[in-house]
């Protein structure tokens, strides 16, 4: 009887069907994809002497000077007031359109708006409105709005539904604003504000397209070579990202917004002519504008750029992703107390994790687009700059969130130490989580691969801002619809692969 | 055991005689026959109820034999139209006392005078949830955030929710459970007092003999007692809970 009743048991735990196989399995493919990927890429060091620019560059950090102070503070105040305005658009369009969030269109509509990247917009606001602040706001403030309202929709539908449900009338706008807003108000605001630390980073990297931010001015110094310049532009960034739980604060909000409007007025010199040509010849494809058949130039357009582009930026990102994976796991026991706590010395064990998180938070305050661009002065012009740079910067987001989770587990006293725990202990109840946590990342690192391409590596971005250059805006526009349907496929993908990982799907890891 | 019996056998006479009221009072609540079920579990079978409007309707029996659902049944065939007090009180913990009871009577207007109110209360509302409050003893406390308060008050506060929807028909699951004996008394009072009809969960017998005329009694997945209060004894009714 009982040999019955354990045979069953076995038969519903098939081997290869639970969840630990199943992550076993998804864990092997991911590093099987980024051996291909590393057969196929390519990670040459073109530069000719990259220890001498690292010696300089090294130097330069060590002794960062700051030649104009009036410089700095113009940047710093554009920045601030891109960011602000950016989120303030965003904040107020994405609450609007998460009302609506349960219509699928208007999910459809934010799916599309937030796969393209801010600095894609960016491109293509400058065509219409030139290098104007009503760029830099839209640029921010509309993928902003699409991101915002998913994340808002998905924390409505999180908050406990039994206050409203006890409501007369319980699906009128009163009753979600009395019950399920002040419910997921907490999350919302600790996400708004994540958000708005992104913001600052996504303004600092619109100044490498030429807005007057942080970023325009780190970009000269470093192209100059003026390596102590950028140092005190670099430290100034990052002072401004450190330093905003003081000076972000609820109250003085609408201090800081009124005073970006006065000081940046979101304005541009709108000639309707050149908006309405750009939307309505300018982007349509050459051959239909010309009365010619279209295949040739899509075939041509395929075989020429949008091919190497996709399969480079796919290339790119899975490579990315498995050294993202492989340097978060390695580091995050550097800041987890499970690994550095009382045990070896309340004092010690403080430094080592005080400093671990340091290093990461200056990993994952800087840009991936900013660390690209640095790592690309160092080994020139190849695949490598930013693969180093997505996996610096996002495994060190993954690292401190699998830190963050691990600091729920409590290990008997007698559990092992060093390797042993790791690998026996830790690595087995975060690694779950861990996959969780790297899945949400994928998106983003598919995101940013395709925008390294503006920095000369062959991904989706180098076709779409050559074609900028050449004034191609119907090729740039084809491209970049071929970037956001990437990004939606590989969302749609992460997200049920999530689903039948059984990997936990909130907002709150993001 | 004697109660028991007691209770069984009287239990086809009460049902014909059904409680006595005046002619022509319409009915609130009507189940024929109904099979009830909780999370896709059968927990009542075959219901037969009929409650007039001006009744006060007790459920008693034992916790998890289905008051709950039944209560979540009626509630369904007047959606928006009765007061209801459920047992889990479902307030929103970081608003405070104030906006807490005055959602009650959202419905009374419209969204931009209640985001207003959200934003900073009304005077009239104000007034209005200022009395309730001190009528359930919460005066002290209006503008406390309801996170901070007591088992016993929240209990409260949702008795005011429900009262400020000013309905004729109340319906509670166990609404004074977590109140002291003195308290529930007043606080019973009070709904019984604003509303015409009362359907409640009351796990106190003593409480439900004092408070409603109609005693509906459930166990083993339906109801075998349906009389009223003036026929029956605090000890037939302990045979329920055996």
């Amino acid at each position: 009887m009982q040999n019955v009743s354990a045979n069953r048991l076995m038969h519903k735990i098939k081997p290869g069907k639970s969840g630990a196989s199943s992550l076993r399995s998804t864990s092997f493919y991911l590093a099987l994809m980024a051996g291909v990927c590393l057969l196929l890429a390519d990670i040459e060091i073109i530069s000719p002497s990259p220890w001498l620019e690292l010696k300089a560059m090294g130097q330069g950090l060590i002794t960062p000077t700051i030649p104009d102070y009036q410089e700095l503070l113009s940047g710093l105040a554009n920045t601030l007031s891109f960011a602000l305005q950016g989120m303030a658009l965003a904040v107020l369009a994405g609450f609007l359109l998460s009302l609506l969030y349960r219509h699928w269109w208007v999910r459809a509509f934010c799916a599309f708006v937030r796969a393209i990247h801010e600095l894609f917009w960016a491109l293509i606001f400058i065509q219409c409105f030139g290098l104007s602040p009503l760029t830099g706001l839209l640029a921010i403030g509309l993928p902003y709005a699409g991101t915002l309202a998913k994340i808002y929709g998905e924390l409505y539908e999180e908050a406990s539904p039994h206050p409203r449900a006890h409501l007369l009338h319980s699906r009128s706008l009163s009753a979600f604003l009395y019950t399920t807003l002040p419910l997921a108000w907490p999350a919302l605001r600790h996400y708004t504000r994540y958000r708005f630390e992104c913001a600052l980073r996504s303004t600092v990297v619109l100044g490498f397209v030429g807005l007057p931010t942080l970023g325009f001015y780190l970009e000269t110094s470093l192209s100059e070579g003026l390596y102590s310049e950028a140092a005190g532009l670099l430290y100034a960034l990052l002072f401004l990202i450190a330093s905003q739980r003081w000076w972000l604060r609820k109250t003085l909000l609408p201090l800081y917004l009124l005073t970006a409007v006065v000081f940046l007025p979101p304005t541009a010199s709108i000639n309707w002519q050149i908006i309405s040509q750009f939307f309505t010849e300018d982007i349509v494809p050459q051959p239909l504008r010309t009365d010619n058949p279209i295949g040739p130039w899509l075939v041509f357009l395929w075989q020429q750029q949008l091919w190497p582009g996709l399969s480079n930026t796919l290339v790119l990102s899975q490579i990315a992703l498995f050294f993202t994976a492989l340097f978060a796991l390695l580091v995050f026991p550097f800041c987890s107390p499970l690994f550095f706590g009382r045990r070896i010395g309340e004092v010690a064990g403080q430094v080592i994790r005080r400093s671990g998180d340091g290093l990461l938070i200056i990993a994952r305050t800087l840009p991936e687009y900013l660390l690209a661009f640095v790592a690309l002065l160092l080994w020139g012009p190849s695949m490598l700059p930013a693969i180093v740079a997505l996996a610096l910067h996002n495994g060190a987001i993954v690292a401190h969130l699998t830190a963050r989770f691990g600091e729920q587990i409590v290990l008997r006293d007698d559990a092992c130490k060093g390797l042993n725990r790791y690998f026996y202990e830790v690595l087995p109840r975060i690694f779950r989580q861990f996959m969780a946590i790297l899945f949400y990342r994928w998106e983003v690192i598919i995101r940013e691969s395709a925008i390294l391409g503006i920095l000369g590596i062959a991904t989706l971005g180098f076709y779409i801002d050559s074609a900028f250059e050449e004034f191609r805006f119907d090729r740039a526009a084809l491209l970049i619809l071929a970037s956001a349907l990437l990004n939606m496929l590989v969302d749609t993908l992460a997200r049920s692969l999530r689903r039948n990982l059984h990997l936990n799907t909130t907002a709150d890891i993001r | 055991m004697n109660a028991e019996l007691n209770l069984q056998s009287s239990l086809p006479g009460q049902k014909a005689r059904g409680p006595e009221l005046a002619a022509g009072q319409h009915t609130v609540f009507l189940l024929n026959n109904a099979q009830l079920s909780y999370q896709g579990r059968a927990v009542l079978n075959n219901v037969s109820l009929k409650i007039t409007a001006g009744e006060r309707v007790a459920l008693v029996g034992k916790s998890g034999v289905g008051k709950s659902t039944l209560l979540a049944t009626l509630r369904r065939q007047l959606p928006d139209a009765l007061a209801w007090c459920p047992q889990q009180t479902g307030l929103v913990p970081m608003l405070s006392v104030y906006h807490n009871i005055y959602m009650g009577g959202l419905q009374r207007h419209n969204s931009l005078y209640n985001l207003l109110n959200l934003i900073k209360p009304l005077s009239q509302p104000l007034c209005e949830v200022t009395e309730l409050a001190a009528l359930l003893q919460l005066d002290k406390h209006v503008f406390d955030r309801v996170e901070k308060l007591s088992g016993g008050q929240c209990q409260r506060v949702a008795i005011g929710r429900a009262l400020y929807q000013q309905q004729n028909v109340f319906l509670g699951d166990e609404p004074v459970s977590a109140v002291d004996a003195y308290q529930a008394e007043q606080l019973l009072q009070l709904i019984v007092e604003r509303h015409e009809t009362l359907v409640l969960a009351l796990h106190d017998v003593e409480l439900a003999l004092g408070t409603c005329d109609r005693i509906i009694g459930l166990k083993d997945g339906a109801i075998v007692l349906d009389a009223p209060s003036s026929t029956l004894k605090v000890e037939q009714l302990a045979a329920l809970y055996r």
